[in-house]
């Protein structure tokens, strides 16, 4: 047995795990925070009772996000210490960062958040939301940053007597522009994220005829933010589509089963391909839009799979350059489709919303339910392109997976972690599951000063 | 000694171990008494609520130190997590697991459930206090560590007497630790009885911490450079500590035990640390030195910029924790969970 497939998995898994919760926090803490402002502002419990009964979901959420990332601390020493070494230069000081400047905020206010309700005043506690909102965001801008550096290694330089690399310029790993569509992109789809979770919670409420003015609230307020969102994550992964294009071609050749160079360039709706023989039996495309989406301008180039192959070997010597074609195909026009499903459901909602019909309309209430799973599906469909998409590399250019696994660490002890990992990973997500559902069918409960909120908060 | 970045990085870690080892040595010693004080579940969740807003908080030391580690000396943070690797691997799954308990032990009202929590909470707290003084142990004693920096031994290299009681020695500490704690935040039935184990526990801290000081010392003995004379220093400092722990513990004088009971967690730390200082990993195999403060660290470029965000967040993070520290410095009683909702 392989220590590399192992040690892959082992990533892919826990990684994939982390950020099935991730987004709804960065999401929930920036929704509740918005909620629990429009109560101190207007004193009107209705929304003291949609921030304890968001906030509750939240909290359920955000301990396991919470566990599982200090896993992901720890495991790049653990099962990739030669790429350790390789990047520690450049890639250990935002992980170190992130820690100082945002999981001390994010897990002090959170502490006050919980704890505090009658120990803060309404607006110290208020603040102490937007803290736990900031500090998510902050965590989430330096852990992109590095990995935009494995994406796109920018301000360093390989130094040939040790063969690591090192730092030369931080300015321009902070200012990286992968980091930065990543970041935004990451921003909008938290917020759709935890909003469709609003939404979905409450036309399930309202499909049982609990018409409390929390679930129409929410319901309403979710439905903006699936809209807003949603075109915002357009914008954004359009913009990331031409970052990949101008950085990391080859992605973007096998997001679109492209073999060939195109000029323009045709967006694949559905393909077969011959991965055997680099060429499609079946593709169906609409004309120019890949040269739209990827260069900004009708008849743009994009380059194919079997030239970028030919270039890469002629670089770096003999190998197969070519990502898992088919998984990312596939994962990237699952999330766009996704992307536009939940942008629609989010004009309907705003356009019932307009109309004062959002708390009758029962086949948008069906609709949202089921809407529930799309998100939590096109993250992870997202870090299938992006991920999958760089191999083989893990340092695009420089570093092969193959030579970033731990030396000294055997298949076994791998498989004893992949193992260990998965079936407690499994058991949190089966504990996980039933308190959501049992706090969101529970639904809005009473509630009404802060000193009640406390006593339903705390241990 | 010579004060360079690289020195000053091996400070800033040895900072933030002992500010972890301080802040979660206690809610360590909480967990590992949660099935002993924690008669009934209002006493468990008094208990819990001691540390209830601040455990995440605390956690966050450790992965800054390992952040940090990672930033400053990369090759130190391969070859240690590479190297420990089963060990820390269940470090990881007990975090995990206290961590979810914390979170969820109150969120459904079945004995059952809670009790299971209670378990996690226990395990959880009780393995990381013993396993990480034996890695401790085995980073300052050294370890098998070839020319290419990798661990060449196995798990049952770290598993040797020395490492095991320096483990015993964290794990009575950090229970005395989070008994004289619970004395310090909790009311009434709780808090009578952490006062009452304290004084059980606090000897045996004692003889336990005179035994690790002298052994660590005859291991170091044969060659003491600079910093090592100071280690010995800092251990007749932290006999002192250990006494005064243990008087202040006799007398129930409450906030200078925990004083005391801190100063040695903080004292022991520096001692190890000291002792392998320059050496961040020395090797035991024949002809290879092992890791140092140069041969593992990063650039002296990436150390610049780590030394600028480090003095420009620290004082923040500190001012904000201390300030929640003081918002909840109220003592948690039994009251608080039994009177009903109105
Ligand atoms: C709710 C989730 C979600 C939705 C609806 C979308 N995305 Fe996305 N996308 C992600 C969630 C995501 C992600 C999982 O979070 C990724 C992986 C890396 C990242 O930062 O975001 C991502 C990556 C990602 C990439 C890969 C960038 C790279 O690897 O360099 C592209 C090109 C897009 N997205 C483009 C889009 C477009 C054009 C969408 C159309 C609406 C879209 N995404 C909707
Ligand atoms: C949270 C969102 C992320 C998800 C869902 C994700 C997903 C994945 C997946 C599925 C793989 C396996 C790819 C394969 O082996 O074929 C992988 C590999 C990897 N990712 Fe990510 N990733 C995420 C973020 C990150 C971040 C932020 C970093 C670095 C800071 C990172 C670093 C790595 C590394 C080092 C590997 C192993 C090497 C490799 O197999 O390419 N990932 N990730
Ligand atoms: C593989 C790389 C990653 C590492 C090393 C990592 C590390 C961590 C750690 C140690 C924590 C716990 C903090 C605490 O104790 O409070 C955490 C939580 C968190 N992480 Fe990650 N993480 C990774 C991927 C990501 C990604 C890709 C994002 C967002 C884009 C992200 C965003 C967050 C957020 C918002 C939290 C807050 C807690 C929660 O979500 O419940 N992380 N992460």
């Amino acid at each position: 047995m392989d220590p590399l497939i192992v040690a892959r998995w082992q990533f892919g898994i826990t990684t994939v795990y982390h950020f099935l919760f991730v987004p709804l926090t960065i999401g929930l803490a920036l929704l509740v925070a918005i909620q629990e402002t429009l109560y101190v502002r207007t004193k009107d419990v209705k929304y003291l009772k949609a921030t304890k009964f968001w906030g509750k979901l939240f909290l359920i959420n955000f301990a396991i996000g919470v566990v599982t990332g200090i896993v992901q601390e720890f495991q790049f020493g653990m099962n990739w210490s030669a790429y350790s070494r390789f990047v520690g230069d450049i890639f250990g000081a935002p992980l170190a960062i992130e820690g100082l400047a945002a999981f001390f905020l994010e897990s002090t206010f959170i502490g006050l958040w919980i704890f505090g309700w009658n120990k803060l005043t309404p607006k110290q506690h208020m603040w102490s939301a937007w803290m736990v909102s900031i500090g998510t965001a902050v965590s989430a801008f330096w852990i992109l940053a590095a990995n935009a550096f494995m994406q796109y290694p920018v301000g360093y330089e390989v130094n040939a007597a040790t063969g690591r690399a090192e730092l030369t310029s931080f300015l321009d790993v902070v200012t990286n522009k992968v980091a930065w569509v990543h970041f935004i992109h990451t921003i909008f789809l938290a917020v759709l994220t935890a909003a469709t979770l609003m939404l979905a919670t409450s036309a399930w409420h309202m499909l049982r005829d609990r018409k409390d003015a929390v679930y129409r609230f929410s319901a309403g307020f979710a439905s903006v933010a699936i809209f807003v969102a949603s075109i915002g994550v357009a914008f954004s992964g359009h913009w990331m589509g031409q970052v990949m294009t101008d950085v990391q071609p080859m992605k973007m050749a096998a997001a679109e089963a492209l073999w060939e160079t195109e000029q323009p360039a045709a967006f694949s709706l559905f393909a077969v391909g011959d991965v055997e023989n680099g060429r499609n039996h079946i593709n169906i495309a609409i004309p120019r839009a890949l040269s739209l989406l990827a260069t900004n301008s009708l008849d743009g180039e994009v380059l194919g799979i079997n030239p970028l192959q030919a270039e890469f070997e002629e670089e770096f010597g003999p190998g197969d350059y070519i990502p898992p074609v088919g998984t990312v195909y596939w994962s990237f026009r699952l999330m766009i489709g996704i992307g536009f499903a939940l942008m629609a459901l989010g004009a309907v909602g705003t356009w019932l919303l307009w109309k004062q019909r959002i708390a009758d309309t029962r086949w948008f209430h069906r609709l949202a339910v089921w809407a529930l799973a799309l998100p939590f599906l096109a993250n992870i469909f997202g870090w299938a392109v992006t991920e999958i998409g760089r191999q083989p590399w893990v340092v695009y250019g420089e570093l092969l997976v193959r030579d970033g696994v731990s030396p000294g660490v055997s298949a076994g002890e791998v498989l004893v972690t992949l193992i260990g990992f998965t079936l407690l990973y499994g058991l949190l997500a089966v504990v996980d599951v039933y308190l959501m559902k049992k706090y969101a069918q529970e639904g809005v409960t009473d509630e009404a000063t802060a000193d009640e909120v406390a006593k339903a908060l705390a241990y | 000694m010579e004060f360079d970045l690289n020195t000053l990085w091996f400070f800033l870690i040895t900072v933030l171990w002992v500010a972890y080892f301080f802040l979660e040595g206690f809610d360590f010693g909480v967990g590992i008494l949660l099935p002993f004080l924690g008669k009934d579940d209002t006493d468990r969740r008094v208990m819990i609520n001691t540390i209830g807003p601040v455990w995440d908080g605390n956690e966050v030391w450790l992965l800054v130190a390992g952040g940090a580690t990672f930033a400053a000396f990369p090759e130190w943070y391969a070859t240690l997590f590479s190297g420990f690797y089963l060990p820390l691997f269940l470090i990881l799954v007990a975090l995990i697991a206290r961590g979810v308990a914390f979170e969820y032990r109150g969120k459904d009202k079945r004995p059952e459930w809670r009790a299971w929590f209670d378990r996690a909470i226990f395990f959880g707290s009780a393995l990381p206090a013993l396993l990480w003084g034996v890695a401790f142990a085995n980073i300052v004693n050294g370890v098998p560590i070839d020319g290419a920096k990798e661990y060449t031994g196995n798990l049952f290299t770290l598993l040797n007497p020395y490492a095991l009681v320096v483990g015993v020695t964290t794990f009575v500490l950090f229970t005395l630790h989070g008994a004289v704690f619970l004395a310090l935040k909790a009311e009434g039935t709780v808090a009578e009885a952490a006062k009452a184990l304290a004084k059980r526990l606090a000897l045996p801290m004692a003889g336990l911490g005179v035994i690790v000081l002298v052994w660590t010392f005859l291991n170091e003995a044969g060659d003491l450079d600079g910093t090592d004379v100071a280690a010995v220093v800092a251990s007749v400092l932290v006999a002192l500590a250990a006494v005064g722990a243990v008087l202040a513990v006799m007398r129930e004088r409450e906030g200078w035990a925990f004083v005391g009971t801190g100063l040695t967690i903080v004292l022991v730390t520096v001692t190890l640390f000291l002792y392998l200082y320059p050496a961040v990993m020395p090797s035991t195999t024949e002809g290879v030195a092992g890791l140092d403060i140069y041969n593992a660290s990063s650039t002296n470029m990436t150390l610049k910029v780590m030394t600028v965000v480090a003095l420009i967040f620290t004082p923040i993070v500190l001012g904000y924790q201390a300030w929640s520290y003081k918002v909840f410095s109220k003592r948690i009683s039994r009251e608080q969970f039994t009177t009903t909702k109105s």
